[in-house]
């Protein structure tokens, strides 16, 4: 076990570098100069040697090699510099993101378990049943609805229903406030984005417990359980279930990581400042340290989640690790 | 017809697990459509807007771009079946056009992506050792790499677009599909007929496109529906974040933009109208891939 944690930890390591390389890359591509909208943005002229002085201090005029080893350098002593942009510290302008997408990431998981795991079991044990055609139907719209549509619409009807109940229509404010501080008013801001994000993860994953669980039904364990008189229940509970969870934890996990960063249209849609509209920002604004710290930060995360799935793995499955 | 029907002596065609298919191509379409009703209705849904999107210039009431100023914003009505937007153009001829846009980017990003990912899983489970080390950790950093910032250089570097649009669309399914196909090709490359081959002196390309593909064509057919429907998704939300399609082109996402959260209220059918067109098509697809799968995979059929 041991040997197979260190040959999957140290291929982290050439994963990580590469992504690095990729958006140092890419960012380097995209025409445009920081500065030239740094300077522009105030509306008056300026002299091409407050230009040079700008490329100057945000480190820009130096050579490509000398910029990517400060950025690696960086990474490695875990300093992320400071955004281009405003001037602050990368890991401020971070940190102020982070609690919205984590906490919609967070809920939205729940919703998913809460709905999936239940329903995906129900539908694989009633197999070919009407119960069985509606999960799948709902699991499958739930697939093809995009989010920021469903966001739209949940939107309007939250404005009918309130207009219509209250005479005012209602709308969740736009400042984020910490659960701990303001509760209801944290929740009605989050609350729509995640139901919204949830139905599709919830899809997702009923359908993979779905199948996990018809996979299993059919192993010989399940019929020596059930020949030795077990109570259904605790066929379905101990036996079946368990081991169809494997899967179904791992698009969990995996999901969960993309989440992070990855609800971009969704934040568009609810207004919500979250770190997938913190990275269009940042691109859009030619922020090299920002955008390298923020594709940096979801890469780790995608790439742990994976990590940690397929310990889980090994772990519970002495196959793989044995191989 | 009764070899068609699914009879207890049916199963003797899948002994061993393996799927003998039907004679010919006719008579295996007719045979899904008898057995796989719900896929039936998801083919039907697909060729509706499919058919939609190809002669959207003949069925087309109106022209999907040109405005009209006396009708904005106007409630569905036999003028306007589906109303009209804030700028007075037909919702109705703009979802017809924008089937087109969205099978083109669908279609066009899902078989250049998948034949990608087909080829580089094949190859790397085939040369195995330090090609496939070195590949599979390429795809992994496409794979982590976060898509936005994907589609956003792309648009940034080549322009906005459709071409560039299935560019962006496109790269983040070469490495989810090279995986998959990887993992069915790898247990085929241990089966004796391909030392077989290699003992016959075949060539490395002969060995993988005519022994080893077809092999795993079932797992590829099952992703690449999956892929289709899923590019259009990609598709609308980047047309949405005003990253894919431009205007005027017609197109489901872009339609959803700007007038459909502003009007929402007002003129839902706005909104309503687009995206409903977006979940139909990705549903009828789903629907259609689902049940490939049950027909594909003989596992799923006998339970």
């Amino acid at each position: 076990m041991h040997r197979y944690i260190v040959s999957r930890l140290l291929l982290v390591i050439p994963t990580l570098l590469g992504a690095a390389t990729l958006v140092f890359i890419l960012m380097r591509l995209i025409p445009g100069d920081i500065c030239l909208v740094r300077l522009g943005s105030g509306g008056t002229g300026f002299s091409t040697q407050a230009l040079a002085a700008c490329h100057a201090e945000i480190g820009i005029d130096k050579p490509w090699l000398l910029q990517f080893w400060d950025f690696i350098w960086g990474l490695a002593r875990g300093d992320f510099g400071i955004s281009m942009w405003s001037g602050k510290p990368v890991i401020q302008e971070i940190a102020t993101r982070f609690p919205v997408s984590l906490e919609v990431a967070l809920l939205a998981t729940t919703i998913a378990i809460v709905i999936a795991i239940p329903l995906g079991t129900i539908s694989a044990l009633k197999q070919n049943t009407w119960i069985d055609l509606v999960v799948r139907t709902f699991s499958i719209a739930g697939i093809a609805t995009p989010a920021f549509w469903l966001g739209i619409l949940s939107i309007l009807l939250v404005l009918d229903v309130s207009q219509a109940i209250t005479g005012h229509p209602w709308m969740p404010s736009i400042d984020y406030v910490p659960i701990w501080k303001d509760p209801i008013r944290n929740l009605s801001i989050v609350m729509l984005p995640a139901i919204t994000v949830g139905y599709r993860y919830a899809a997702v994953s009923m359908r993979m417990t779905r199948s996990a669980m018809l996979e299993v039904l059919r192993e010989d364990y399940i019929r020596t359980a059930r020949a030795k008189g077990l109570l259904e229940k605790i066929v379905i509970n101990r036996h079946a279930l368990k081991n169809a969870l494997l899967p179904v934890v791992t698009v969990i996990g995996i999901e969960f990581a993309f989440l992070i960063g990855g609800l971009v249209v969704t934040e568009q849609v609810f207004n919500l400042n979250g770190i997938g509209r913190l990275m269009v920002q940042a691109v859009q604004n030619q922020d090299y340290t920002l955008t390298q710290a923020l594709v940096m930060l979801t890469v780790t995360l995608a790439v742990l989640s994976n990590l940690v799935v397929d310990l889980l793995y090994a772990w519970l499955d002495p196959r793989i690790r044995l191989k | 017809m009764t070899d068609l029907a699914p009879t207890p002596l049916g199963a003797a065609v899948f002994t061993d697990d393996t799927y003998v298919a039907p004679r010919g191509i006719w008579s295996a379409i007719k045979r899904f459509f008898l057995r796989q009703p719900v896929g039936t209705i998801g083919i039907v849904l697909v060729a509706i807007f499919g058919f939609a999107g190809i002669t959207a210039d003949w069925i087309a009431p109106y022209n999907p771009t040109s405005n009209d100023f006396t009708a904005m914003t106007e409630a569905p009505s036999w003028a306007h079946w589906l109303g009209t937007d804030q700028l007075g153009r037909d919702i109705l001829s703009r979802i017809l056009f924008g089937a087109r846009t969205a099978f083109v980017v669908g279609l066009t990003s899902a078989i250049v992506g998948g034949f990608s990912g087909l080829i580089l899983g094949v190859g790397s489970a085939y040369f195995g050792g330090r090609i496939d080390l070195f590949l599979q950790r390429i795809l992994d950093i496409v794979m982590a790499f976060p898509l936005i910032i994907m589609a956003l250089a792309v648009v940034s570097i080549f322009g906005t677009g459709v071409q560039n649009v299935i560019i962006a669309i496109t790269i983040p399914l070469i490495p989810r599909c090279a995986r998959v196909v990887r993992s069915s090709a790898l247990a085929i490359r241990e089966v004796p007929y391909i030392d077989a081959a290699r003992a016959l002196g075949y060539s490395h390309s002969r060995i993988i496109l005519n022994h080893m593909v077809p092999n795993v064509v079932a797992p590829f057919l099952i992703m690449l529906t999956s892929f289709v429907g899923q590019a259009i998704l990609a598709e609308a939300s980047l047309s949405y974040l005003g990253l894919g399609v431009q205007e005027p082109v017609a197109a489901w996402g872009l339609m959803l933009q700007g007038g459909a959260e502003e009007y929402a209220s007002t003129a839902p059918w706005i909104a309503i109208f687009p995206g409903l067109a977006i979940m139909l098509t990705v549903f009828g697809i789903n629907l259609f891939g689902d049940s490939l799968r049950d027909e594909l995979d003989p596992k799923m059929r006998e339970r």
